[in-house]
């Protein structure tokens, strides 16, 4: 069986959930095989065992950590000349989309970004696309060169499959190309204790309407465990930060559940969350497109809605 | 200090955007500078006048793409570069990037080569990634704050778990967000000087592209399938009447997210 390459989303080796979700759907097309690149592949390890690699190849140095994205599209370029995979699959993450890009002019291949699934079918892998913001569902296949693939977040449900996950150290030296854009300081993000956009399965996002004020928005995401999003209206306005913005210009997510509070729903936000499976929103306004799209609505005020359902919600959970 | 600014003209995302009957997008209705590249163009009009230097703007496209530079000729940039030619109709993001390289090229390497963030049709954003690859310039991208100084570029890039400083000497190639400052809107004066302002228009050819490399034929990618998405069945809205939360969760709970 043909190996499928799958590229590590980690934190000094603590594994994203989204490496689960692309190696079991490399299982579906050949024998997956995780590229990590960084430090901490002792910890990554067990993890990329069970969710069913069976080999992880591992390059950790200070040019590939210093510089941004270049020397890992090196480092997975060389390894697909010489192992000729089946697909490679990359997180849909700015720097994975930036990798896979030069990944497939490096191997002249095709790329295909924010798929939505991959499946192997007679003709090939095929991959799945939401377009368009959201509007339209597109299928298609690379076909020239190494399928590059680059996944989005929560697109399949993990499965465990044991794998042997041998670790075999890849020794690279990266060109002097490779080495032009320096990250020359890094200032960690102040985690706010709630789950990340991307991987979240409940957001509750807050936009105009809030006024300022996520007080609301964020006690509701708490009693679910839900993360916290805004609309580009709120971000601009400097009430929330933008890595928190859900939109064209921000992150695009799918989670099982979406609360938009306060938020009309112009074209720019609904590309970033059309595609989630249940939709809730709270307006005052009742002719807020948003309602278009819902699954339920309120037509009323957050400030007096939303801490109603807290207490609600808090009281539910004992 | 010399810019180029890649610019690309895109349907209005306000309006529904189709598909031809060969799965490309539909271009026939009206279509603009596409927003994302506005920031780059006002990005490159700053620099240009601190540091002086000419910005050259470049789009491929059919004939309607003109309006995409005339829009970054009238914000104030110098000079057009329109890359046209029957021959790219459908090219993929390989195809574009390799047009607009040679394209660069051709234009003479400049200082800073600098782009959106995205376009706001395909949205795929590796266009920045795969141009500094063929150009072998530096890639700095995703750019939130940039300052040029003693020859080198240095960039903010504000990601989930870090915001992180990117520094590389020019010429480089730089991308930017939609959080780097505000696009102005062309003045009577601006509309008015862009009707003098120089645009070329280069075939192919003029690039030494071989047609066969680039469009749908030469795609690297095929769509198989379109399907419109089936409109979201509109669900219960209910009128706050001093219950809507207990109403909200009440939902949450029959849905089991509670």
């Amino acid at each position: 069986m043909a190996d499928v390459f799958v590229l590590v989303d980690h934190a000094n080796g603590a594994v994203r959930k989204t490496t689960a979700e692309l190696l079991t759907m490399a299982a579906r097309l050949g024998n997956p095989v995780a590229i990590f690149v960084g430090s901490g592949v002792e910890q990554a390890q067990p993890i990329l065992a069970r969710f069913g690699a069976s080999r992880v190849f591992a390059m950790d140095n200070a040019d590939v950590a210093g510089h941004l994205v270049a020397p890992q599209a090196e480092l997975l370029a060389a390894l697909v000349k010489k192992f000729s995979p089946a697909a490679v699959l990359i997180p849909a993450n700015p720097a994975g989309k930036e990798i896979a890009a030069r990944l497939a002019v490096k191997t002249d291949s095709g790329l295909i970004t924010d798929a939505v699934d991959v499946q192997a079918t007679g003709e090939g892998i095929e991959a799945t696309q939401s377009v368009f913001a959201g509007s339209y569902t597109i299928t298609g296949k690379v076909t020239k060169g190494t399928p590059i693939i680059a996944v989005k977040p929560n697109s399949a449900a993990p499965e465990e499959k044991a794998g042997a996950a041998q670790v075999v150290p890849v020794n690279l030296t990266i060109s002097e190309a490779g080495k032009g854009a320096k990250i020359s300081e890094s200032k960690p993000r102040v985690s706010t204790g709630r789950p990340e956009l991307n991987e979240a399965a409940i957001i509750i996002s807050g936009g105009r309407g809030t006024s300022g004020n996520f007080g609301p928005v964020e006690s509701f995401a708490d009693s679910l465990g839900a993360a916290v999003g805004a609309s580009r209206a709120a971000v601009d306005a400097g009430w929330y930060p933008h890595t928190a913005q859900i939109g064209q210009t921000g992150k695009q997510v799918s989670p099982q559940l979406y609360v938009a509070a306060g938020i009309s729903g112009a074209i720019q936000h609904r590309a970033g969350m059309q595609t989630s499976k249940t939709i809730v929103a709270v307006n005052k306004d009742p002719e807020a497109p948003i309602f278009e799209l819902v699954d339920f609505g309120v037509v009323g005020d957050l400030f007096q809605v939303l801490p109603q359902a807290t207490d609600a919600v808090n009281a539910a959970k004992g | 200090m010399n810019i180029v600014v890649c610019v690309k003209h895109v349907p209005d995302a306000q309006g529904d955007r189709h598909f031809e009957s060969d799965y490309t997008t539909d271009r026939s209705g009206d279509g603009l500078l596409s927003e994302l590249d506005e920031y780059a163009v006002e990005e490159a009009l700053k620099l240009s006048e601190s540091a002086g230097g000419e910005v050259t703007v470049v789009t491929i496209g059919p004939d309607a793409a003109a309006d995409a530079i005339k829009k970054a000729l009238q914000m104030g940039a110098d000079k057009g570069v329109h890359v046209c030619d029957d021959a790219i109709a459908g090219s993929d993001s390989l195809g574009t990037s390799l047009i607009l390289a040679e394209a660069i090229k051709k234009i003479g390497t400049p200082d800073l080569v600098m782009t959106g963030m995205a376009s706001t049709d395909g949205t795929m954003g590796v266009l920045p990634a795969m141009l500094a690859e063929r150009l072998g310039l530096p890639q700095v991208t995703m750019s939130a704050a940039i300052t040029v100084a003693d020859g080198s570029v240095s960039a903010r890039r504000d990601g989930d778990a870090a915001s992180e400083t990117i520094v590389a000497a020019l010429p480089a190639l730089v991308s930017v967000t939609d959080q780097i400052n505000e696009p102005r809107y062309p003045s009577f004066k601006g509309i008015m000087a862009a009707k003098k302002k120089p645009v070329e228009t280069w075939s192919l050819a003029d690039l030494g592209v071989d047609p066969a490399a680039v469009g749908l034929a030469g795609a690297y990618t095929q769509v198989t399938s379109v399907t419109k998405r089936p409109p979201r069945a509109q669900g219960e809205i209910v009128t706050d009447e001093g219950d809507g939360g207990t109403k909200l969760a009440a939902f949450l709970a029959a849905r089991k997210f509670i």
